[in-house]
């Protein structure tokens, strides 16, 4: 076989590389379709035929850096890594490095290089080629919670999600076989810096010009690397939305439909620079060893990646995939919900909404690895466990002083002691839940709940720790994250 | 050991605004009302105080830092005057402060005046505030109610208490003390309510409803005190003294350690243990004649009625349904309607339950008087259960 990239730096011939093992996650909440077509069909009756199925969508409180977080813990135990490159085209912040965020909440050393790529919905794609390219082993992380105007199609095809995939210079669960990019400043839509919706243009066009173009000019040199026919490919990988552009590109490229992966609409949605990610995760939760699939990232051109299936591949199980990612969920029928949570509509928040909290960004790096990472305390001379690290341990029965190193808790499970739901603090989805969490192991701390499902919640039950959204400050446009607490279950 | 405050101090005369939503009166009009009744219970001049003490807590919305709104208010003749803010124990420390001076002798004559004026927010309950940088990026953004119905969690949980026996023991104390209220003519709220309207009462944080609330008032509170030895010189002869003085401060136990179960006031019980030993009080069940528990919520009075040793431990619900701390019952408990009918100007509190106490010592309560008390118990509680300032006082006869 030809290598894929025969020349890398200084002309030594490139390692091999590849996946090595990957994670999910969704949003739990679903957004019916149906509620999404029953508040707009008065102004497009056309809107009823989209209306079947549902789409994920953030909570209030996450975004890409908290859904890359939790895609990135999916994975399960992480393998050491050189670098975490996330992808995106929602980040929350255009000069903060988003990746560095994850990375801290992840408690990745700090060697580790964080890497954002964006600007195009192909970003996830050439996010996995590069980290396949480079030598080392990477986490690629992709997310995407793209707004879209009430009554738009975009608002019905739309979903939110992240995934997670490691890559490493071994041929791990998927081989990594080559890649091809065809790039063309082909716009089938646009997002203006500072806007906030995609302004597209028509399906057909974007089919014959765009999918039915641009997607073969990739393969076709990806193929020409290849020393196996397009035909032998068992899984065709196309994050497109539209179901029945699938088998026309299918029959351009000359692979039999059924190798055409479901593209997830259905119960997700499109999930924009991650879908294509996405979707290679839903092939990897059931794949065969010898297995061969063809990933294809679009985007102004398209990416062309090349896998194939290895023995390792049933050593592997991710702690989420895509399955049982899309079997966590939660029915949403609150179209109005949905509107305040995405900022479509002027809620009324009340008075106490109005209470201004200042960044203190010195305040935040003196606290960095308590908030980003969750970092407690563990006394040497105890044992004690605690939250947040102090100077004196918490125990009654040591109080020694400087006796304690970091012990991260973000990864500890605990239970509820005491709680309570809350209406009269502001809260962006009211009742506020918080309370008092005990750690298994040591040490409690009192936080905020979220996902909270009220009939199923009482002091004792587990949960686990989330990066989330704390506060979002808009008259500076900046965003709090800390940690709280999700019930398990 | 510490010989302590008993017996060292006598109030002088005390003072109480009219509580309320007091839309008429500024901060300064209320500091005002409460002194000139105090002034003129106490027969000094302005001119004889030697220190004063005042306290408020929210500078949001209320008279903002420093001992200056005070001195300003009741143009007090250039002496030394401090503000104190210690969370809801902050009438409290006021009090405690004017009876240290004067214990110490560095006052004849010292002034404790506290002050809130809460009702300037634009909406109910207190005002939402920053609680400091750091525990802004990390504490949940509760309110006084969400905190506190941890207490009810952790109670059920720790005793096993059914949750409707624990809600009905809850309205229990709302409804007693609204009875109270309603001949208090100083009381804010003054309407009896019934369990029912108690228990189907709007939720506020699960189980806290509407009614196990206090009210949210603007009110002044104020005490002039001395020694005993001056208030018989000025022609006193029944003595209201302070029996004790005592605070304790949560120093992250509460919330940081294991050792904690939810269900009880950690700060409360120490305080209780002390304050007792300093006043000499042995068996408090048969010795207080009253208390003024900080009753912010119906749950908050159940389970301190514990924590005071005045109700076994996990029997609270049964000792608070059985009447025990009724009006009629062994050891009235907010018999002048407490914070429940009063609300709770937060920085006067604690100077509006001594305040009862006072009346009730001196036979002047009226309607709400009671038979020949002895000794009175205050209690303050600032903060969240897991992480508060307690205060207690006990004042007594002669």
């Amino acid at each position: 076989m030809r290598q894929c990239d025969p020349l890398v730096h200084k002309g030594k011939l490139k390692s091999m590389s590849g996946i090595h093992a990957y994670g999910v996650y969704l949003p739990r909440r679903r957004l019916q379709r149906s509620a999404i077509a029953e508040a707009s069909v008065w102004f497009d009756a056309g809107l009823k035929g989209h209306a079947q199925g549902e789409r994920t969508m953030c909570n209030w409180d996450e975004d890409v850096v908290t859904m890359c977080t939790e895609a990135a813990r999916a994975v399960g135990e992480l393998p050491s890594i050189d670098r975490i490159h996330v992808a995106s085209t929602t980040f929350p912040f255009a000069d903060r490095q988003n990746s560095g965020i994850v990375a801290e909440a992840l408690a990745l050393d700090n060697s580790v290089r964080p890497m954002d790529i964006c600007g195009s919905l192909r970003a996830g794609t050439t996010a996995l080629v590069a980290s396949l390219e480079m030598s080392g082993s990477s986490l690629v992380v992709s997310a995407d919670n793209r707004k879209a105007r009430t009554g738009s199609i975009a608002e019905m095809q739309y979903g939110d999600g992240a995934v997670a995939v490691v890559t490493g210079e071994d041929d791990g669960i998927a081989k990594f076989l080559g890649a091809a990019t065809a790039s063309a400043d082909f716009i089938d839509h646009f997002r203006a810096d500072g806007i906030a919706y995609d302004y597209d243009w028509e399906e057909r066009w974007i089919r014959d010009e765009g999918y039915l173009n641009l997607i073969p000019q990739a393969v076709s040199s990806l193929q020409s690397k290849l020393y196996f026919p397009v035909g032998e490919y068992d899984y065709l990988i196309l994050p497109i939305a539209q179901a029945r552009v699938l088998p026309a590109v299918a029959k351009q490229l000359g692979i039999n439909p059924d190798a055409i992966v479901d593209n997830l609409m259905r119960g997700c949605g499109h999930t924009g620079a991650s879908h294509a990610l996405l979707m290679l995760a839903s092939v990897l939760d059931d794949a065969k060893p010898g297995e061969k699939i063809l990933l294809i990232g679009f985007g102004q051109g398209c990416d062309a990646i090349a896998l194939e299936v290895t023995q390792a591949h049933s050593l592997f199980r991710p702690a989420v995939g895509v399955e049982s990612a899309l079997n966590r969920r939660v029915e949403e029928t609150n179209y109005a919900l949905y509107q305040t949570f995405t900022g479509l509509v002027e809620r009324e928040f009340g008075k106490r909404a109005e209470v201004d909290r200042s960044p203190a960004l010195s305040a935040h790096n003196r606290n960095r690895k308590m908030v980003n990472s969750f970092m407690g305390g563990r006394c040497t001379e105890c044992g004690t466990v605690q939250f947040p690290k102090a100077h004196y341990c918490v125990s009654p029965n040591c109080g020694k002083g400087g006796s304690q190193e970091d012990f991260v808790m973000s990864t500890v499970s605990g239970k509820v002691k005491t709680y309570t739901a809350d209406r009269l603090t502001f809260d962006m989805s009211p009742p506020a839940y918080f309370g008092l969490v005990e750690f298994q192991g040591g040490g409690r701390a009192m936080v905020d709940f979220s996902e909270v499902n009220a009939e199923k919640f009482d002091v004792g039950s587990v949960v686990r720790m989330a990066f989330r959204i704390k506060h979002v400050d808009k008259q500076r446009g900046y965003k709090t994250y800390f940690w709280k607490a999700v019930p398990t279950d | 050991m510490a010989k302590g405050i008993r017996d060292k101090v006598a109030i002088l005369g005390m003072g109480c605004s009219r509580f309320g939503e007091r839309w008429d009166a500024e901060s300064a009009d209320l500091m005002v009302e409460a002194f000139e009744e105090c002034l003129g219970d106490a027969g000094i001049e302005k001119s004889q105080l030697d220190a004063a003490w005042f306290s408020s807590a929210i500078d949001a919305v209320n008279v903002g830092p420093s001992a200056l709104p005070l001195t300003m208010a009741l143009r007090l003749p250039y002496i030394p005057a401090t503000r104190v803010e210690n969370m809801c124990a902050s009438g409290t420390e006021a009090f405690r402060g004017a009876a240290y001076a004067v214990a110490s002798g560095a006052a004849d004559f010292a002034l404790a005046l506290g002050c809130e004026k809460l009702k300037d927010t634009g909406y109910g309950g207190l005002p939402q505030r920053s609680r400091g940088t750091q525990a802004d990026m990390m504490s949940p953004n509760l309110s006084a109610p969400g905190s506190f119905a941890q207490l009810a969690a952790g109670y059920r949980a720790a005793h096993n208490v059914d949750r409707d026996d624990l809600k009905r023991a809850m309205a229990h104390v709302s409804v007693k003390s609204h009875a109270n209220g309603v001949k208090n003519p100083k009381a804010h709220l003054r309407r009896e309510i019934t369990v029912d309207q108690a228990i189907n009462a709007p939720m506020v944080a699960e189980p806290i409803g509407l009614y196990d609330c206090c009210g949210v008032s603007d009110g002044a509170a104020c005490a002039i005190l001395t020694t005993p030895e001056i208030a018989r010189s000025l022609g006193k002869t029944d003595l209201v003294t302070v029996k004790a003085l005592q605070l304790s401060v949560s120093n992250g136990t509460e919330s940081g350690h294991s050792s904690w179960n939810g269900a009880h006031l950690k700060t409360t019980r120490i305080a209780a243990g002390r304050a007792y030993e300093e006043a000499g009080i042995k068996d408090p069940r048969s010795e207080l004649s009253m208390t003024e528990v900080h009753d912010c919520f119906s749950v908050t009075e159940l389970v301190t009625m514990e924590d005071l040793g005045l109700a076994d431990e996990g029997k609270a619900v049964s000792a608070v349904l059985d009447g025990d701390f009724d009006a009629a019952g062994k050891i009235p408990c907010q018999i002048d309607g407490g914070l429940k009918c009063f609300g709770h100007p937060i920085g006067a509190s604690g100077l509006r339950m001594l305040y009862e106490m006072y009346l009730q010592f001196l036979g002047r309560a009226g309607e709400r008087q009671l038979h020949d008390p002895q000794f009175g118990l205050t209690h303050n509680l600032g903060g969240f259960p897991f992480q508060n300032v307690c205060s207690i006082s006990i004042v007594g006869k002669g």
